[in-house]
């Protein structure tokens, strides 16, 4: 079941109204908030308007932010290059190989299913992010529209299982899943996402109650029907919000590996998923459970497991920082 | 109210409960018109999937969970046999749970401050820096795309005791590194620090936090004479204690699962030479449910973890309810 009440995911529970996202957005770049127009900024950056020690604090900041950039890329340069190492350099350290082993791309898909983890996980993410953005969104569309008995109530609960721990619920979903004869498959996997979950339902309301209510009335007098208005109305002006709620579950699922672990563990390591099929190779490579120490080949598959993840970034930088949250004053 | 079907809803989810009540009061129970029944018919139909979804996997679950707390399972043969509380005791008498809870809390205690402050930290960096906060909020985001596998497959070998690049590091400035992932003592700063790199989720909370708080109350309180500090202190805190507020809560209710990192280095493998060090709750519970098959008693440990979050959250809202500014209550 994805849903953000996995662990480790709550933190992920919260979002900004489209405002307060333009808002990130427009004042987090290089444009510094103190209010003006760009030119009198520019001159001050240039020196003049700045006093010897704003300078000095202009260059400490610098120097920090450098070295954090540095310190949080170094886990990225290290495991680019021993991906690239033979076996018995991966531990020496260096950002440039001594001995450069392009061959370990080829050859783990030789040593590891890597081709069938990969299909799995796309198959399963896109399954588990496109079900969960049309499901998430319907029922938002039901309650940010419609007024009906029990709505304040029901949202309520909506609101309420975001806070539930994942853990409560995995025994009994994994015995529900059993009984129904899918242990073993992916089903599990993306299945509950056919019914929405909690923290898309909310995100994808606040963005319905944003767009104007006249559209709706108007086609409504049109004498365009719920699911027409919904259809035709809602779906195609609300893409950035589904881009988001795509982004963010495509990235839940990617990454998981507890429900990996519960419900693939028991099949054939062809039916696994990058993560659990990486956790395997962990493993069997590792010398104290009779492996060789070939790291560079688990160096190469967390690399391959990254990219995609990475390329999403690049291309969904905006959503995914909208998509985080702010201000905890509806926390 | 006619027949709008695009009627907005003007509840939030922070409603006072006043409200619920007046609304009641206003309203009596009337028939409704057909229309309304219509329209309270459309939006059933449109949160039906929510609704069989709660029903079957999140009420429906809990419910089963709890019998189950209450049951022998024998997954063979798919029964549930009553046994009253014996797996709450069993709970209770075993030592492992004390050790699971004690790390697990230990961990959330060292984690917990540590990401804040360096989240804060860094976002204060980034509100402050004139130009390139862009790329370098990218650069410290980017840990938090890196699926678990992959930070832990990188830190299992950064973080080796002889030959791992964090303790070369730490020679080269004359520290002698510890042995991070044997050294029993070292296990929950390990998971800490990788915890730590992926902490931009919670730095961009803040960062949307700074730049929310209006630029005239930094000018007043510099024309009252405050330095950077009581600036900090007076005018920062107090205007972004929400958010800090929020992540507190939120990194707490994630510790307290933590889970994949301690799973991939050290409990890929039943007791393969893992010390107690790094048994927290969230794996103990996988352990005994998913390889043990105790589905009863690892019920029964999900109840008391739902418990203990649920009071430490309650506690964690009552404390911040003391120190958390709301600057738009009224506007609201």
């Amino acid at each position: 079941m994805s849903s953000p009440i996995q662990p480790g995911r709550v933190q992920e529970a919260y979002v900004l109204t489209p405002e307060q996202a333009e808002e990130v957005e427009r004042t987090d770049g290089a444009t510094p908030p103190p209010a003006g127009e760009s030119r009198p900024r520019r001159r001050r950056e240039r020196g003049p308007a700045l006093s010897p020690l704003g300078r000095v604090l202009e260059v400490v900041r610098w120097v920090l932010l450098l070295v954090c950039s540095a310190l949080f890329l170094y886990p990225f340069a290290w495991l680019l290059a021993a991906s690239f190492k033979p076996r018995g350099e991966v531990f020496d350290n260096r950002l440039i190989p001594q001995t450069w082993v392009p061959e370990n791309y080829v050859q783990i898909f030789q040593e590891l299913p890597l081709l069938s983890w990969l299909g799995n996980s796309l198959l399963v993410a896109i399954l588990a992010a496109g079900l969960v953005t049309v499901s998430s969104s319907l029922v938002a569309f039901g309650f940010a529209y419609y007024r009906f008995p029990g709505r304040k109530v029901l949202f309520g609960v909506v609101l309420a299982t975001m806070m539930l721990p994942g853990a409560v619920t995995l025994v009994p979903s994994f015995l529900i899943w059993n009984q129904l004869g899918l242990v073993g498959t992916n089903v599990p996997l993306w299945g509950a996402n056919l019914f929405g979950s909690a923290f898309y339902i909310f995100l994808q309301r606040q963005f319905f109650l944003g767009l104007p209510k006249e559209l709706f009335e108007a086609a409504r007098i049109d004498g365009l029907n719920a699911w027409g208005q919904f259809w035709r109305i809602a779906f195609p002006l609300s893409v950035p919000s589904f881009v988001i709620v795509f982004l963010f579950e495509f990235q839940a699922s990617w990454n998981n590996l507890q429900g990996a672990l519960i419900y693939l563990n028991v099949g054939s390591a062809e039916g696994y998923t990058v993560p659990l099929g990486i956790a395997s190779a962990m493993t069997k490579y590792d010398p104290s459970t009779g492996g060789h120490g070939d790291y560079q080949y688990v160096m190469v598959a967390a690399l391959i497991v990254t990219l995609p993840m990475l390329i999403l970034f690049a291309f969904g930088q905006r959503s995914f920082i909208e998509g985080l949250a702010t201000s905890g004053r509806k926390g | 109210m006619s027949t709008t079907t695009a009627a907005p809803d003007a509840t939030r989810p922070g409603d006072p409960p006043g409200d619920r009540r007046t609304r009641r009061k206003r309203a009596p129970r009337t028939p409704l018109t057909k229309s309304q029944r219509r329209e309270a018919l459309t939006g059933y139909l449109f949160i039906s999937p929510w609704i069989v979804g709660f029903l079957v996997f999140t009420l429906g679950a809990m419910v089963y969970s709890l019998v189950i707390s209450f049951s022998r399972y024998q997954l063979a043969t798919d029964t549930a046999r009553p046994v009253g509380l014996a797996n709450y005791e069993a709970l209770f008498e075993d030592p492992k749970i004390g050790i699971a809870l004690a790390n697990t809390l230990y961990y959330a205690v060292l984690a917990v401050p540590l990401e804040i402050v360096l989240a804060l930290g860094l976002a204060l960096l980034l509100n402050s820096a004139r130009r390139g906060a862009g790329i370098f909020r990218t650069i410290f985001y980017l840990p938090k795309m890196t699926p678990a596998v992959a930070t832990a497959s990188v830190f299992l070998l950064l973080l080796n005791g002889s030959q791992g690049a964090i303790n070369r590091g730490l020679a080269a400035i004359g520290i002698q590194g510890p042995q991070w992932l044997l050294d029993p003592a070292w296990v929950k700063p390990s998971i800490v620090l990788m915890t730590l790199w992926g902490v931009a989720g919670t730095m961009v909370i803040f960062l949307a936090a700074l730049q929310n708080v209006p630029k005239d109350l930094y000018e007043a309180a510099s024309l009252d004479g405050a330095g950077a500090g009581r600036r900090f202190w007076n005018v920062t805190v107090p205007m972004i204690s929400p958010a800090i507020f929020f992540n507190v809560l939120v990194l707490t209710i994630a510790a307290f699962q933590i889970f994949d990192q301690a799973f991939l280095l050290f409990h890929r493998q039943t007791g393969a030479g893992t010390s107690d060090a790094s048994l927290f709750y969230a794996i103990y519970l996988f352990d005994q449910a998913f390889r043990q098959f105790n589905f009863g008693f690892a019920a029964a440990m999900a109840w008391l973890l739902f418990v203990i979050i649920l009071v430490i959250s309650l506690i964690q809202m009552r404390v911040g309810n003391r120190f958390v500014y709301y600057e738009s209550e009224d506007a609201r």
